[in-house]
């Protein structure tokens, strides 16, 4: 179910560069997680509704109103590549 | 190749952009064309522990478009998370709508060759636009100034089957965009964008083929070129005994082209999720029908209505509902002025050629609507006549002045006074026995000789059916 | 006053009434930090303007203006929570660098009553962990016994306010990580309703189970900082909009009348001795004192770590996406001259950025989430999520609170666990439900065990009904062992 392969595919997908030896590492550790969650299969959930927000909490939206608190400077600050006030990354290809 | 042996299916997905003052999710502005970067909050650029907060005017919007749409206006509808890198997509992820979004089926209708079509959609739901990258060789440079602007991307079924459908589709869904005010429907500008989904399949054959997704398309006019080009290589790919691959294509207009915008090593995996930060919209029934209260009339409505209670041919009520502007416009002219079809005419011929050849918005035409009326008015009164009121007309463009003030100022009123009409016949005949002659002895052209140097001497002024019935009268003598 | 001792009413009153001033109260912490910090670990990047600050609220005492009931009270706040001009990494290599240009609405909140941030406190990496042994910083250490650890993810703060280095901090939990380092170093220590307190400005972990809570030596204390922090926030629609009432307007939270449930299930598992020992003894004080007892049951508690584990990783691995190398914190070198491709510049910048255990959740929870298993994993999750949450809301029908134990041990011995996933996640057994379920819980500290490790029990309550929820626990704090008691050495 979650081979090597597997692992290393998910780490493509998540961006992120993985060994070989890592994938193995993962791939054992994380089989188990996956084995300690089989137990769910126990549980019948037939009709029920998935819960995301886990209080009742009412649904709020914001009036359509604009306010800049943050300078363009203070933001570009953070980054680690910009040019002028653009952001700065290698070429989109 | 056997072209009409094949017929194509075709699904548009339109990306309209609602007109807010804040972004979907943030408090930053959306005016377009400000300085780099300088429309982000912390939030639009995915900092850390930011959060995505509903803008209400968004929903509002999203729920004005679905119900001119005929939309099913769902009470619970969910934002989730549709990821994948991108560097202008700040998050990692764009928030989407997915499973559950807030408009469902729903149809738009419009004319195709005179006859009314009508398009089923399958959805419409609201989402975050995403940022702009601009590429310059060695690097490339991003700016979130439109990242999080709200969109509501509305998708047909496959159900149209001609380039000129799609094309046509796409308008009327502008046309109705505009006239409710939630978008103005830019293509070159990327207000509205439009991505279509084209396949094609053996005539009879049931099973839809292979869809291939076109981008990048910025005009009307391009919809219907890229789809014509993009069936033909369909088909010829199949004749050629290929298949065609599931991929996304971009529209070259200088090329007249579609070509694969990369060859994909394996096919993206959204993972799409609930997104734990926005809670489910949930919509009241009471909301909903205020905004639907606060609807206009539809163009296809109102262009019924104005043949009905105006009396006008079917092309010239579809010419004037096109904007809502016009309309509203036009209606003005036809009420102020009592007599809605020589408004119809002033308008189609006159005012809609002065717009286009001046570029002028008719809300901005230096002519109002009470103007109009006031000269149509003055025309059906026998004040002027017919051709003086053109000239009248290009006076008010020129001056923004009333028509009654301008016809005192160029002294162009009509002579209707009989008698003064009769001096100036009198004087013609006395000055011309030779045509009178010619006249009396049964030459009847002469006539129009006769009427015109009575208008040259009245300046044109002088009423028409006076002038034939006393040269009638005098030459008879 | 002796300062290291004193309540937070008390300093906020004492420098309220001038007799000592706000400057003076952070002097005092901040010699202590610089005296003890090096032998616990437990800040990692000091407020050089905390004097300043200290300053501006003696100023407006002098002038007679309101600095707010928080007047002078010095906090730490967990390196989780962005505060604008201070470093804020999350203990992750990928934010070393980053310098928030925005504060945490709840940070926010607790200074604008007059509250001094001191500094940022040790965690694990983006709160991943349950004994801060994942830190980029390094391991913070228990006050109680060095050798132990603190607990996590919130163990800075927890060995923080156990040392005395502060009065109190402000913590994060998303699976137990502010009730399992206070049972550790024997706090008390909130984790409010879900949607109480302002998620904006707290970097995401999993943002349907995190929310930030106080952690100080007394129970009245946490509810002194959360009269600041609760309530509707119009940055986070995930917050509540019901009013909090102010606790501090209660004079004595202590209440006795209550029935509370005891899960069967929480005790059929392997539990130490001494952390028995210790719950059994409360129960029987607190009978004595008329509190009633009921038997309940949580029938679906043993799915909780594996639906947590799903639900967490799989939200996780969303929410760390955004760590890319390109709008702020890290990015890597190239290992060649250039980049090779902008999927190159992620993958290594996130792969140096990110730990070895952020790693594996990403990868858990990109596989869970991902086209073919999504339905097997995260999907089958969140619907027992709710077959948990049915399960308080059914047992909350015959009792007004829940206690059980917070861990099955007392702390354990640094990198005694580290190297085995499988059983550090499995330490979480009776704290994550409640993060599964949205509701408030809090760790009452009540002893100490043979080998001088603190002990705590936990409560827990319906959704919103915090203030039952710190009346009893101020009834078991009343009746404790712990009362008073304070590491050797500090």
């Amino acid at each position: 179910m979650l081979n090597k392969e597997t692992v290393l595919k998910v780490a493509k997908l998540a961006r992120l560069n993985i060994s070989e030896q890592e994938a193995e590492e993962y791939q054992t550790q994380l089989a188990k997680v996956l084995e300690n969650f089989q137990k769910l299969t126990q549980v019948n959930t037939d009709g029920i509704e998935p819960l995301v927000t886990p209080s009742p909490i009412d649904f709020y939206m914001r009036a359509d109103e604009v306010s800049q608190t943050v300078t363009v400077e203070e933001i570009i600050k953070c980054a680690p590549d910009a040019k002028g006030n653009l952001y700065k990354v290698p070429p989109v290809v | 190749m056997a072209y009409s042996d094949y017929e194509a299916v075709i699904g548009l997905e339109i990306h309209a952009q609602l007109f807010t003052k804040s972004k979907i999710f943030s408090t930053a502005s959306t005016e377009f064309g400000e300085g780099d970067n300088t429309q982000v909050t912390p939030v639009c650029a995915g900092m850390p522990g930011t959060l995505p907060v509903l803008n209400k005017g968004a929903v509002e919007l999203a729920v004005k478009t679905g119900l001119a749409l005929h939309c099913e206006i769902n009470k619970k509808s969910v934002f989730s998370r549709k990821q994948y890198f991108y560097p202008d997509l700040p998050k990692g992820y764009q928030i989407s709508q997915y499973d559950l979004p807030i408009c469902s089926n729903g149809y738009v209708e419009f004319y195709l060759d005179g006859k009314l079509r009508k398009v089923n959609l399958e959805r419409a739901h609201m989402e975050e636009d995403a940022g702009k990258s601009t590429h310059h060789g060695d690097y490339t440079l991003v700016n979130l100034n439109r990242a999080g602007v709200p969109l509501l991307e509305i998708v047909s079924g496959p159900e149209m089957r001609s380039p000129e459908e799609a094309a046509e589709y796409s308008r009327a869904v502008r046309q109705i965009l505009r006239y409710i005010g939630v978008c103005d429907g830019n293509l070159e500008e990327g207000s509205m964008r439009c991505d279509c989904n084209v396949s094609v399949r053996k005539k009879g054959v049931e099973k839809l083929g292979t869809k291939v997704e076109l981008k990048n398309i910025n005009s009307f006019k391009f919809i219907e070129k890229a789809i014509e080009y993009e069936i033909q290589r369909q088909i010829d790919t199949i004749e050629g005994g290929e298949k065609i691959v599931q991929e996304t294509r971009l529209y070259d207009s200088t090329k007249n082209k579609t070509f694969s915008m990369r060859s994909k090593e394996e096919a993206q995996d959204y993972r799409y999720f609930p997104d734990p930060d926005l809670l489910p919209i949930t919509l009241d029934a009471a909301w909903i029908e205020s905004i639907k209260k606060s609807l206009p009339e539809l163009p296809l409505a109102k262009s019924q209505r104005f043949q009905n209670d105006y009396g006008l041919a079917e092309l010239d009520a579809n010419v004037l509902t096109q904007e809502k502007e016009m309309s509203d416009y036009y209606e003005e002219v036809a009420k102020n002025s009592g007599n809605p079809k020589i408004a119809a005419n002033w308008m189609m011929a006159e005012l809609m050629r002065e717009l286009k050849d001046n570029k002028v918005e008719v809300q901005n035409s230096p002519v109002t609507a009470t103007a109009l009326a006031e000269l149509i008015q003055l025309i059906d009164k026998g004040t002027i006549s017919g051709k003086m009121a053109k000239q009248v007309f290009a006076e008010m463009w020129t001056t923004k002045d009333k028509p009654s003030n301008l016809i005192k100022k160029l002294g162009l009123e009509q002579i209707t006074d009989e008698s003064a009409i009769a001096k100036i016949v009198d004087d013609v005949i006395a000055l011309n026995a030779e045509q009178v002659v010619q006249y009396r002895s049964g030459k009847e052209k002469v006539f129009g000789f006769f009427v015109g140097q009575v208008m040259k001497l009245s300046k044109g002024q002088a009423n028409p059916d006076s002038v034939n019935k006393l040269l009638m009268e005098k030459l008879k003598e | 006053m002796d300062l290291g001792k004193a309540s937070l009413r008390d300093i906020s009153s004492a420098v309220k009434g001038k007799a000592i001033s706000a400057k003076e109260v952070t002097n005092f912490f901040q010699q202590r930090i610089e005296k003890l910090n090096k032998k616990f670990n437990a800040f990692v990047t000091l407020n050089e303007s905390a004097q300043k600050e200290a300053e501006a609220v003696d100023l407006k005492i002098q002038k007679g203006q309101d600095p707010g009931f928080l007047a002078g009270v010095p906090v730490g706040i967990k390196d989780l929570f962005c505060t604008k001009g201070l470093r804020t990494t999350a203990a992750s290599k990928i934010l070393a660098n980053f310098v928030p240009p925005y504060t945490a609405t709840c940070v926010q909140r607790l200074q604008d009553q007059g509250a001094i941030v001191l500094g940022k406190t040790n965690m694990d990496e983006f709160a991943m962990g349950s004994s801060n042994e994942t830190s980029n910083f390094g391991t913070c250490h228990n006050p109680w016994n060095t050798d132990y650890v603190a607990g996590g993810s919130s163990g800075g703060s927890a060995a923080a306010v156990a040392a005395g280095l502060v009065p109190a901090t402000l913590g994060s939990d998303t699976g137990g990580s502010i009730r399992q380092p206070a049972a550790f170093c024997g706090l008390a220590g909130v984790k409010p309703t879900y949607g109480r307190i302002s998620r904006y400005g707290m970097i995401a972990f999993a943002s349907s189970l995190d929310q930030a809570g106080p952690m100080a030596r007394t129970v009245d204390d946490c509810a002194f900082l959360l009269d600041a922090m609760c309530g509707h926030d119009e940055k986070d629609s995930t917050t509540s909009a019901r009013p909090w009432e102010k606790l501090a307007a209660q004079k004595n939270l202590k209440s006795y009348k209550f029935k509370v449930g005891l899960p069967k299930e929480y005790f059929e598992h392997n539990i130490e001795e001494s952390v028995k020992k210790a719950f059994w003894d409360t129960i029987e004080n607190l009978k004595k004192q008329g509190v009633e007892f009921v038997d309940i049951q949580l029938p679906h508690t043993p799915y909780a770590v594996p639906v947590y584990y799903m639900v967490a990783t799989s939200e996780a691995s969303s929410n760390l996406s955004r760590y890319d190398g390109i709008r702020y914190g890290l990015r890597a070198e190239p290992p060649a001259k250039d980049w090779a491709s902008l999927d190159e510049l992620y993958s290594v910048t996130r792969a140096q950025g990110f730990g070895d255990e952020v790693k594996r959740r990403i990868i858990l929870g990109t596989f869970a989430l991902s086209t073919g298993y999504y339905d097997a994993y995260y999907s089958k999750a969140s619907k027992v999520r709710r077959l948990i949450q049915n399960d308080f809301i059914e047992a909350f029908k015959t009792c007004d609170l829940i206690m059980g134990p917070v861990t099955t041990s007392p702390a354990f011995k640094t990198s005694s666990r580290i190297n085995d996933p499988i059983q550090m996640y499995l330490n979480d057994i009776f704290t994550t439900s409640i993060n599964l379920a949205g509701l408030p819980a809090m760790t009452v500290p009540v002893g100490l065990n043979a080998q001088g490790l603190p002990v705590g029990v936990q409560i827990m309550a319906p959704h919103f009904a915090e203030a039952t929820m710190l009346s009893l626990a101020q009834g078991i704090e009343d009746v404790s062992d712990m009362k008073g008691k304070v590491p050797h050495g500090v």
